[in-house]
């Protein structure tokens, strides 16, 4: 490797060519202060907070995207340096809606981070400030550009690395703003819910819709049969609202949490993991077998499932029918479930957690009903619920570790690792096999289609059959798998996409990190790591082992693929226009 | 064989007031007095002096005629080219003599010239190549073809010592070398026509006068740096240049002067136009090839520098129109002649666009070096209406104004950047005792705050908070604390904008903060603007002794703002005025006066 040998504010440091000055500087311990940079995402040198003064040259430069040189001598913290980045921000403040106190990013925004660590102590500048009007038309994002500082990490998130570019800068100059095409909402844009744009967001401007009253209200009915139920990601990640490192498992402690918030039942949503398998896996030996259409293609992730309907109709066959696992589960809740229990399915009021907003949106679909009840109810994200824990005063970390209720207590590890990308290709694969093989198979983990690499191939045999999977995370490989498939180069037989990069583990719902944090951690891989140790220490790894889900076959739904797995468990896609919805 | 030609300006200035009729009429009158076959009318590009235009010179005598109407073309085919008899009325006064006309070379205005980038512009036909080959065309890229090495044209370039005449003034040689060692298996060229500075329009005449001596430097240009793919990036509200353009490209082709195998080498060429929408930013290097490549025109940083990674990630030399314009000259005459002409650190010529309160506005070359009083009192022929000179403005709105004091100084890149202007892209804007300078600042930054892309945040809300600051100080409401947190953010922006929109956009204010720093104050403290311009300072008021109580004032007041009775001074209410001024020019005793 090339190596680069320069001065940063007199200390020598030696680092690879292609090093930007930020990194450099950090590996020399420096700490310099960014706002639009988003490693992996966003680099455009346009916030100018991170500045720097490189001798001899004239003007100030972007350490974020100015590359090392050879025998350069950089200052990060000269007295015209922090007098620039100060000037900036307080320009930036200038044109903010500093109304922080009431903010949902207080304390957790880097604008103010930024303020803080730069001294800011008035705003020197008065001027125009054009209000914005606020877009919280989308079942899933609310878009307030008054708190808009123009980083445009959103829109590089959106358009390059998802490839979906429903959001971008328009108008020039004081009057720029972030908007959708033609100005429409974002509700009738070609945005496919899946809230990057927010984990990306360093200020409020861009937030989830918040559906936390719906919940605190549906508990306090009495009339209410209120059901909760977690997505696997969310234990992976709730930890870090509460102070965890990141890549800690609270699994006990959000049951304990979700109990003592009142809900009358909590379960796990890797039951319906474990479900969609049963479906899924069916459906994939159904279509080799009788030469159905292929690759067959996950459907779990709602925020592909639009991006699909928006960019790849061609596709839409090759999607699998099966609702995505909190849907299936809401499904069987309100009907074999209650039929059980003897519940009045009108009165019950089923909630998903998840680590995603596009479930918002989702959850809301005409399709995701049954005889006039909707599987689901209200979906809060896992920031949305960490809030409702704080406001209901419980201390989370002095919880005891508790289990989910009976029944579906446990679901297995094949339903906890569909959290992670390539973990719903794993679970399928570990069921496929056993059916297909027709014995219970000794393999469990399929190392080729985990880890954060952008797409992954294998080609697994079973059964004396080469079956080529491939697995695609974040929309940008997505649409290059794709891409790849409909050019004819590739083919597979199986292809599982999340819409989110590293999977529902770095969804658009889950509690979000700075930037800072973004360049120190592996996020991604940290958060699976959680989901794969739970899986490692599950007594059941394989989701048609699961008794509970034997027990629902024998006793409700047949066999999978029954008429009436169709009716609740199954849906339809529609072709949706390029750029509206 | 013509025995007489006939030029007539075919520019954006002259069409504008009318040219293209009275070439129509020229050529009806030639026909009805069968003169057809002996006079030939040919519509060239810009003479230079516009504020005479529409203007028409007829050969061989050389008659320089200005402000043409339709009308007066009977008269010159009648008198002058039926009959030998020259209109002396229509013939622009400075070259009338006693005993005849002077030649244009004699005149004030053309005496201290040396058109260079300019020498076709208004003598040959701009939309006929072959005119252009009699001028020695395509001869330039011929002798580079079959007589140079690439590394001979470059070193040529290099020892000319030409600059950037975009406004960077960086060494075109040194350029085109990096662009040359880049290694990359396409490379482009690209021409920056995105002519932006409000008031300048040298190089939308260069395109429109001689628009073969942009394509075939370009071709000499790719040649040198290996490429085989042309861009000219030109604004879209340029529809002439952007005709003459589309003609001279076509013709270029049909002569096999673009295409493959040029003059039977294996060196292949072509070139395409990209209409820019007319954002000022575009003229940006690095936003201008965003915008090429079909993306909003914003600038990215550098590093990556174009001549690297420029046109979709590929090499790319970037020259401006009239960098290019000069290229051909430098190969036919050598680089010593150029560099025999000008400064020792600029060389060659520059051509200015004289604007704002001087007499000959207009477009004008001079070698690098003339001072700037050489230029506004006899090329420009001085300030109208015998009023005192204060400031000239270089640069456009990245430039800053120069004052009276300073207008020995020789003008080339060092040392207008010194005296805190730069050369831009050659706009010249004079400013005269009526001018208020502090006026001049805030209207240089509503330009910039109209044309900052956004991108960055010290020119997206800097310049939006000078701007306010500014108008904060002409309305009488700014403060001595206002003055320095003017300078200190201007200097937030120059220092920490992406790109050179950004960090030059400040230079207004900070030129006149330097130069006219009185004015600021008597703004702040004594509430006056000194020049009388900024409204919001300024009162109406009725001298008594002259008023003779006539009431024509009071009732063209549109606000009822001033009283009296007939035959006694009237008396104009200050807290009712709005100071529209509608009194004063009503008042036939020139008893109201602007205090």
């Amino acid at each position: 490797m090339d190596m680069v040998n320069l001065k940063i504010n007199g200390q020598a440091v030696t680092v690879p060519a292609g090093y930007t000055i930020l990194e450099a500087a950090r590996e020399a311990g420096i700490d310099i202060p960014t706002l639009c940079y988003l490693k992996d995402a966003s680099q455009t040198g346009s916030c100018r907070m991170c500045v720097v003064e490189i001798v001899g040259a004239r003007a100030l430069q972007a350490a974020c995207v100015y590359p090392v040189a050879e025998g350069i001598e950089v200052l990060t913290h000269s007295p015209k340096v922090k007098q620039a980045r100060k000037s900036t921000l307080e320009l930036l403040l200038s044109n903010h809606d500093r109304s922080c106190l009431t903010c949902v990013r207080n304390k957790n925004c880097e604008l103010q981070t930024l303020s803080e660590e730069l001294g800011v102590s008035e705003i020197p500048f008065q001027g125009e400030m054009i209000k914005r009007e606020i877009d919280d038309l989308s079942p899933s994002i609310v878009r307030n550009n008054n708190k808009c500082v123009l980083c445009r990490r959103c829109v590089n998130v959106c358009k390059n690395v998802q490839t979906v570019g429903a959001i971008d800068v328009t108008e020039r100059g004081f009057k720029s703003q972030i908007a959708s095409p033609f100005n429409m909402p974002l509700s009738d844009s070609n945005c496919v819910n899946c809230g990057q744009c927010i984990a990306a967001c360093p200020t409020g401007a861009l937030t989830e819709k918040d559906n936390t009253a719906d919940v605190f209200d549906a508990i306090a009915d009495p009339e209410k049969y209120v059901i909760v139920q977690t997505a696997p990601a969310v234990r992976a990640a709730l930890g870090e609202e509460f102070g965890y490192e990141i890549g800690t498992p609270v699994t006990g402690k959000m049951a304990a949490a979700l109990r003592r918030l009142g809900f009358d039942r909590v379960f796990d949503t890797d039951t319906g993991a474990d479900i969609t398998i049963m479906e899924e896996g069916t459906e994939l030996i159904e279509r080799i077998k009788n030469g159905g259409k292929l690759p067959l293609i996950t459907s779990c992730s709602p925020g592909w499932i639009k991006f699909c309907e928006h960019s790849f109709p061609d596709f839409l066959d090759n999607l699998s029918s099966c609702k995505s696992p909190h849907q299936m589960f809401g499904a069987v809740l309100k009907s074999y479930y209650a039929k059980k229990h003897n519940l009045d399915p009108k009165k019950m009021f089923v909630v998903s957690v998840m680590p995603c907003v596009a479930k918002k949106f989702e959850s809301q679909r005409e399709e995701m009903e049954h005889e006039h009840l909707r599987d689901v109810d209200c979906v809060i994200s896992t920031r949305e619920l960490a809030k409702m824990i704080r406001q209901s005063g419980i201390n989370f970390k002095s919880l005891p570790d508790e289990k989910f209720d009976i029944p579906f207590e446990e679901a297995t590890g094949a339903g906890v690792i569909f959290g992670a990308t390539g973990g719903v290709m794993e679970a399928a694969l570990r069921t496929v096999a056993d059916v297909l093989e027709n014995k219970n198979i000794d393999k469990l983990e399929y190392h080729e289609v985990r880890g954060t690499e952008g797409i992954k191939e294998a080609t697994v045999n079973i059964a004396g059959k080469d079956i080529r999977v491939a697995v695609a995370h974040g929309l940008g490989n997505a649409r290059k798998l794709l891409d790849s498939i409909r050019s004819g180069e590739k083919q597979y037989e199986f292809i599982e996409i999340m819409a989110c990069p590293g999977g529902c583990v770095t969804g658009g719902g889950q509690p979000i990190v700075n930037a800072k944090t973004y360049m120190e951690h592996d996020l991604k891989a940290e958060r699976a790591k959680a989901l794969y140790s739970e899986d490692e220490r599950a007594a059941i790894r394989k989701s048609h082992e699961n008794p509970d889900i034997v027990l629902l076959y024998k006793e409700f739904f047949g066999e999978p693929g029954s008429h009436l797995a169709h009716e609740l468990l199954h849906t339809h896609y529609t072709a949706r226009n390029r750029y509206t919805k | 064989m013509y025995r007489g030609h006939v030029l007539c300006c075919g520019g954006t200035g002259c069409t504008s007031s009318g040219s293209e009729a009275i070439i129509n009429e020229m050529e009806a009158q030639l026909k009805a007095n069968g003169l057809e076959n002996e006079i030939k009318v040919i519509k060239t590009g810009c003479f230079g002096l516009c504020a005479l235009g529409p203007i028409m010179v007829v050969y061989p005598e050389g008659a320089f005629y200005s402000r043409v109407k339709v009308e007066d073309v009977k008269e010159i085919v009648e008198e002058h080219l039926l009959k030998g008899r020259i209109v002396t009325r229509l013939l622009y006064q400075e070259t009338v003599e006693d005993d005849g006309i002077k030649s244009l070379n004699e005149v004030d205005f053309y005496k201290k010239q040396h058109r260079v980038a300019l020498r076709n512009c208004g003598v040959i036909d701009p939309e006929n190549i072959d005119e252009y080959i009699e001028a020695d065309g395509y001869k330039a890229l011929g002798k580079v073809l079959t007589e140079m090495t690439r590394e001979e044209v470059i070193d040529e370039v290099t020892k000319s010592g030409l600059r950037g005449r975009g406004g960077g003034g960086f060494p075109t040689g040194l350029k085109w070398k990096f662009a040359y060692n880049a290694k990359g298996d396409k490379k482009f060229v690209a021409c920056n026509a995105d002519e932006g500075d409000p008031g300048a329009f040298m190089d939308r005449s260069i395109l429109e006068g001689d628009p073969h001596s942009v394509i075939e430097a370009m071709a000499i240009a790719a040649y040198a740096v290996g490429a085989d793919q042309g861009y000219i990036y030109i604004r879209a509200e340029y529809p002439i240049a952007v005709k003459r353009l589309e003609i001279a490209i076509g013709q270029a082709r049909a002569y096999g002067l673009l295409g493959k195998n040029i003059f039977g080498t294996d060196f292949s060429f072509d070139l395409e136009l990209r209409l820019g929408a007319g954002a000022f930013v575009c003229g940006e290097e690095t936003a201008l090839m965003t915008s090429i490549e079909g993306k909003r025109g914003e600038p990215r940083p550098r590093p990556p520098f174009p001549a690297n990674q420029g046109l979709w990630a590929k090499p790319t030399l970037l020259n401006n129109v009239e960098t290019y314009a000069n290229i051909t000259q430098i190969i036919n005459n050598g680089a010593e002649w150029f560099s025999s002409i000008g400064t020792e650190k600029s060389k060659g010529t520059k051509v200015f666009a004289l604007g704002g309160k001087i007499n000959n506005t207009g477009l004008v070359e001079i070698p690098m070096g003339t001072t700037l009083r050489e230029i506004i009192e006899e090329i420009g022929g001085g300030i109208p209406d015998g009023k005192k000179f204060k400031a000239a403005q270089t640069g456009g709105p990245s430039g800053g104004c120069i004052p009276a004091a300073l207008m020995d100084t020789p003008i080339d890149y060092d040392s207008l950047i010194q005296i805190g202007s730069m050369m831009g892209s050659g706009g010249l804007i004079v400013m005269d005792e009526d001018n208020c300078m502090v006026d001049i600042a805030k209207f240089f930054l509503e330009f910039t705050v109209d044309e900052s892309c956004g991108k960055c945040a010290p020119c997206r809300i800097g310049t939006k908070r000078l701007l306010e600051i500014l108008t904060k100080i002409t309305d009488g409401k700014g403060t001595m604390e206002d003055i320095d947190r003017l300078e200190e953010l201007a200097y937030t922006i120059k220092n920490s904008s992406l790109c050179g929109l950004g960090q030059t956009a400040p230079n207004p204010v900070l030129s006149t903060l330097r130069y006219f720093r009185d004015e600021y104050i008597a703004h702040v403290k004594d509430k006056t603007c000194p020049a009388g311009v900024c409204k919001a300072l300024s009162r109406y008021v009725i001298n008594r002794e002259k008023c003779k109580g006539c009431s024509l004032c009071s009732r063209q007041c549109p606000v009822g703002a001033i009283s009296g009775k007939i035959k006694e001074p009237f008396v104009i209410d200050s807290d009712k005025c709005i100071k529209c001024g509608a009194c004063m020019e009503a008042c036939k005793f020139g008893a109201i006066y602007k205090k």
